[in-house]
């Protein structure tokens, strides 16, 4: 409790930020707490469901599992920083017209994971998007229309 | 889009950007002035004598406010709940449940309130603990209430909470020509919304307002002013849009603790639970049914007798009325002419279980349908052909004297029998299911709305249900839009906040589009003929020779918008016109062992395909093909993905979801980790909705409800085809690979 702020310079978004930040705070509680940027979500904290996933250097990363102090010079990627002057990412755009959103808690995650994924391999199988999603949890859909809406913007790339 | 294409089209979700964008603020999104944390002290069993608790130390930790405790609570502990008020703030003399809050301790940082908990010491004595409907039911075992808190009733005295005997006919005078009976078993299955629960509460001038994404907002109004014994009107709830809920986020949990420590400490407070403590504090009611059915020599159902005893938690939360009511529906939608239901809700020392999307009826499905299909197999009688010999036309009554069957449902049988190919030959150790699963609906309830139409044409809508991802703002804002004509991007849906939103029982049993719905539709036309009254006065003309419709107001001198006549009656003053609309259904029948008549009955009709590894008892589900009547499906896209969705959720507790606790009740498999739900890898390469639109239903534009059904019947045709495909009949669920496995072995075995 008495251990001092550390000073970490991460760049969140294109953005670069000089923080202070508590050694033990991972990097889901620096962005929703100290940077403020609630998009990434928190649920199951032990890196099993996802829903904290952001891009650190372009790799999906379960932002519970890794400390903020090791983020220092590190570039990371939200929810929020997706959309590029105004314009939604393609993933985003087909999630919303797949109807894969029903709550949306789990949504932020998961596209930030199929973009890591879509990124370094523009055209996946069905069974590779599978594999790269399978640690991002939905309770609400079926999974049926998340996995339409990937392959629909990886098809995009065909 | 125009506004003749509201309905029936798949109009894109209402705040799907926002939830794309993480643009959408969720409850734990909100960000408060000088708001303090809370963290529970919790124990490591479910039943444990508290003796003594030391918080010096927890005291001594920066920031830490206040540990608050049962002691710091008046006597006898105020206590609440939505069926009995049973449920104290803080654990008084004794735990109930594993998770059950000794102590909160409140501080200024998230940091500080989980040290400080952790500081907290807490002497404790484990005493037995009634874990199992076997041990609930034994008159040796503790009494998990105290007969105190029940007083007058019969079996204040036993685990058993409340008991009921439902049916019709003679069942013990029927002659059968085939009789089977056995014991079926459902898990305890928690809901595993990917939000955890969130709790913030703050003083508010002479009252207290609570942020929590509940379905069921005035439901917790009420309950928090009678833990507090205040007036409704001093209670102010506002529940942002749940990031998942399938019941689990209904009914009261830690807000009557979050308004206590607000109102003593004056300052916001806020509670995050973990995944961990959600799961502790809201869970599925598991069950053991006993199920006895008769059958003719031609597969006629000639009677059935179910003993329905369902294990509910330390609480009655909901449970209560869970048990009762599906037990009521039980049979399901057969022609039953002999039935007798006698079901218990059984107290335990487990989380108190709730509402969990199908309401009991899962339960009650897996052992009815597995009855049928086994019955089948004995007379030679193909499946779907037993179930379409046992059901209803529209219009029969097959529980007497109550609503009858609204439905094609044959139709949506014989749908599903087709989409799933079921006359087509499987390969070695593959097999089909069939299962039917029927639910009654919301039974006596009130929903009301409001509905203003601005100066300039604009709408906003008022609506107390919440929309947890069924997508309840998009189908409310299509019917307004429908019904005064004016294009979506005019229509603005505000939900969620009691102290502008006015009163409606509940989101859920999949009431909402019908019962909201009608009464959004009963506020428009009170603005339609708000309109017609404003122009006849400023325009001087008769109102019959005026017609509102499409958006318009038509006059003998020519067609004007909303608008123009609004500024032709109301001036540089202006104004609005508010519309209320109020839905009541059938309301309420004292007599009825339900309070009311369901509404509408949620049919479904789910047909699987699976692969067993006979090697490994593993379980693949290939295919789910789903057929409901929905009357009217008022945005297809999102009736099929709540459909979808319900069915994959079934596939978890038909072959993988099961809270597993040890000999003090502790859960085991506690968190995401250990607990498995279904993943994008478990999905079935086809999974189909087809959807019966007869337009038939008592919603709007002949709509019934959705969004349950897909999780009814989901474990019963699994296990038909488990059966099929590994010659195993199995009676207890999960449907996990050891099981199966054993199973075989043990045929094998048996047969050699």
């Amino acid at each position: 409790m008495s251990t001092a702020n550390v000073p970490v310079r991460m760049q969140v978004n294109g953005r670069s930020l000089d923080l202070e930040i508590p050694p033990q705070h991972t990097l889901l509680d620096v962005l929703r707490d100290t940077v403020r940027l609630t998009g990434t979500k928190e649920c199951c904290s032990e890196g099993e469901c996802g829903a904290c996933t952001v891009l650190v250097n372009g790799q999906a990363v379960c932002s519970c599992l890794v400390l903020g102090v090791e983020m220092d010079g590190q570039q990371i990627t939200t929810i929020e920083g997706l959309a590029s002057e105004g314009r939604l990412d393609p993933l985003q755009e087909a999630f919303v017209s797949t109807g894969a959103v029903q709550c949306g808690f789990c949504i932020p995650g998961m596209i930030m994971a199929a973009r890591a994924l879509l990124s370094a391999k523009p055209k996946p199988t069905r069974a590779e998007v599978q594999e790269a999603l399978v640690g991002n949890l939905c309770r609400c859909g079926g999974y049926s229309r998340i996995l339409d809406a990937v392959l629909l913007v990886a098809d995009s790339h065909r | 889009m125009s506004a003749a294409d509201w309905i029936g089209r798949s109009h894109e979700r209402v705040g799907a950007r926002d939830r794309v964008t993480g643009a959408l603020r969720y409850t734990a999104d909100l960000s408060f002035d000088a708001a303090l944390h809370v963290k529970l002290v919790h124990l490591g069993a479910a039943r444990l004598a508290i003796k003594a608790i030391d918080r010096r130390k927890a005291l001594e930790v920066p920031g830490v406010a206040c540990v608050l405790a049962a002691d710091d609570l008046p006597t006898p502990m105020p206590r609440y709940g939505p069926a009995f008020a049973d449920r104290p703030i803080l654990a008084t003399g004794e735990t109930k449940f594993f998770g059950e809050p000794v102590a909160a301790v409140v501080a200024a940082t998230k940091d500080a309130a989980e040290a400080a908990a952790a500081l907290v010491d807490v002497q404790a004595e484990p005493l037995p603990a009634v874990l199992s409907v076997e041990q609930a039911l034994d008159p040796q075992s503790p009494l998990v209430q105290e007969p105190a808190l029940r007083p007058g009733d019969a079996l204040a005295n036993t685990n058993v909470l409340r008991e009921w005997t439902f049916g019709w006919g003679d069942t013990a005078a029927a002659s059968a020509h085939l009789v089977i009976e056995h014991e079926y078993r459902f898990p305890m299955v928690t809901h595993f919304a990917i939000e955890p629960h969130v709790f913030i509460a703050a003083p508010d001038g002479n009252g207290v307002t609570i942020w929590t994404p509940t379905q069921h907002p005035f439901v917790l109004q009420r309950v928090i002013a009678a833990a507090l014994k205040w007036p409704i009107a001093r209670v102010r709830i506002v529940a942002p849009d749940p990031g998942g809920g399938f019941g689990g986020k209904g009914w009261p949990k830690f807000e009557p603790l979050l308004a206590v420590l607000a109102l003593r400490l004056g300052r916001p407070v806020r509670l995050v639970l973990t995944l961990e403590e959600t799961f502790q504090n809201a869970r599925r009611t598991s069950a053991r049914i006993h199920a006895r059915t008769g059958f003719d020599k031609d597969g006629r159902i000639v009677s059935q007798e179910l003993n329905t005893d369902f294990l509910i938690g330390a609480y009655a939360d909901i449970g209560v009325r869970v048990v009762s009511k599906a037990s009521y529906a039980a049979c399901g939608p057969y022609r039953t002419p002999n039935a007798k239901v006698t079901a218990r809700a059984l107290l335990s020392h487990t989380t108190p279980s709730t509402a969990f999307r199908g309401f009991g009826t899962p339960q009650a499905s897996w052992a009815v349908e597995s009855q049928l299909t086994e019955a089948a197999g004995v007379l030679g009688i193909d499946p779907v052909e037993i179930r379409r010999r046992n059901l209803p036309r529209k219009g029969e009554a097959f529980i007497p004297n109550d609503t009858p069957a609204d439905g094609d449902w044959s139709a949506a049988l014989a749908s599903a029998e087709r989409a799933i190919d079921w006359h087509a030959p499987l390969a070695k150790n593959r097999g089909r299911g069939i299962a039917l699963g029927l639910k009654s609906s919301s039974t006596a309830s009130a929903s009301l709305a409001i509905v203003r139409l601005h100066y300039d044409g604009s709408v906003s809508v008022m609506s107390g249900t919440s929309d947890m991802g069924q997508g309840a703002r998009t189908v409310l804002a299509q019917i307004a839009g429908k019904e005064l004509g004016v294009s979506p991007d005019r229509v603005v849906m505000t939900m969620g906040d009691t102290s502008i939103v006015p009163y409606d029982s509940s989101t859920s049993a999949s009431r909402s589009t019908v019962f909201m719905g009608n009464a959004v539709i009963k506020a428009c036309a009170h603005i339609r003929r708000q309109l017609h009254t404003v122009a006849a006065r400023a325009l001087g003309v008769v109102e019959s020779r005026i017609e509102v419709a499409a958006g318009e107001v038509r006059t003998p001198d020519g067609v004007l918008s909303y608008a123009e006549v609004m500024q032709a009656g109301f001036g540089p003053p202006r104004g609005e016109i508010i519309g209320i609309g109020e839905e009541r259904g059938g309301g309420y029948i004292p007599t009825h062992p339900l309070g009311g008549r369901p509404e509408f009955w949620e049919f479904m009709c789910t047909a699987v395909e699976v692969e067993v590894d006979p090697e490994t008892g593993m379980v693949d589900v290939t295919r789910i093909v789903l057929a409901s009547d929905v009357g009217k499906a008022l945005n297809p896209q999102q009736v099929e993905a709540q459909d979808e969705g319900a069915a994959v959720m079934g596939v978890g507790h038909s072959i993988m979801e099961e809270l597993i606790l040890d000999g003090t009740g502790r859960i085991v498999n506690l968190g995401a980790m250990d607990y498995r739900i279904p993943t994008i890898q478990d999905i079935p390469r086809q999974l189909h909705s087809v959807l019966i639109q007869n337009e038939d239903g008592p919603g709007p534009y002949g709509a019934k409800g959705a969004g349950e059904g897909g999780i009814l019947g989901i474990a019963g045709a699994i296990g038909a085809a488990v059966n099929q495909a590994a010659g195993v009949a199995m009676r207890e669920l999960p449907l996990t690979p050891e099981r199966i496995w054993r199973a075989i072995q043990s045929a094998r075995a048996e047969f050699g």
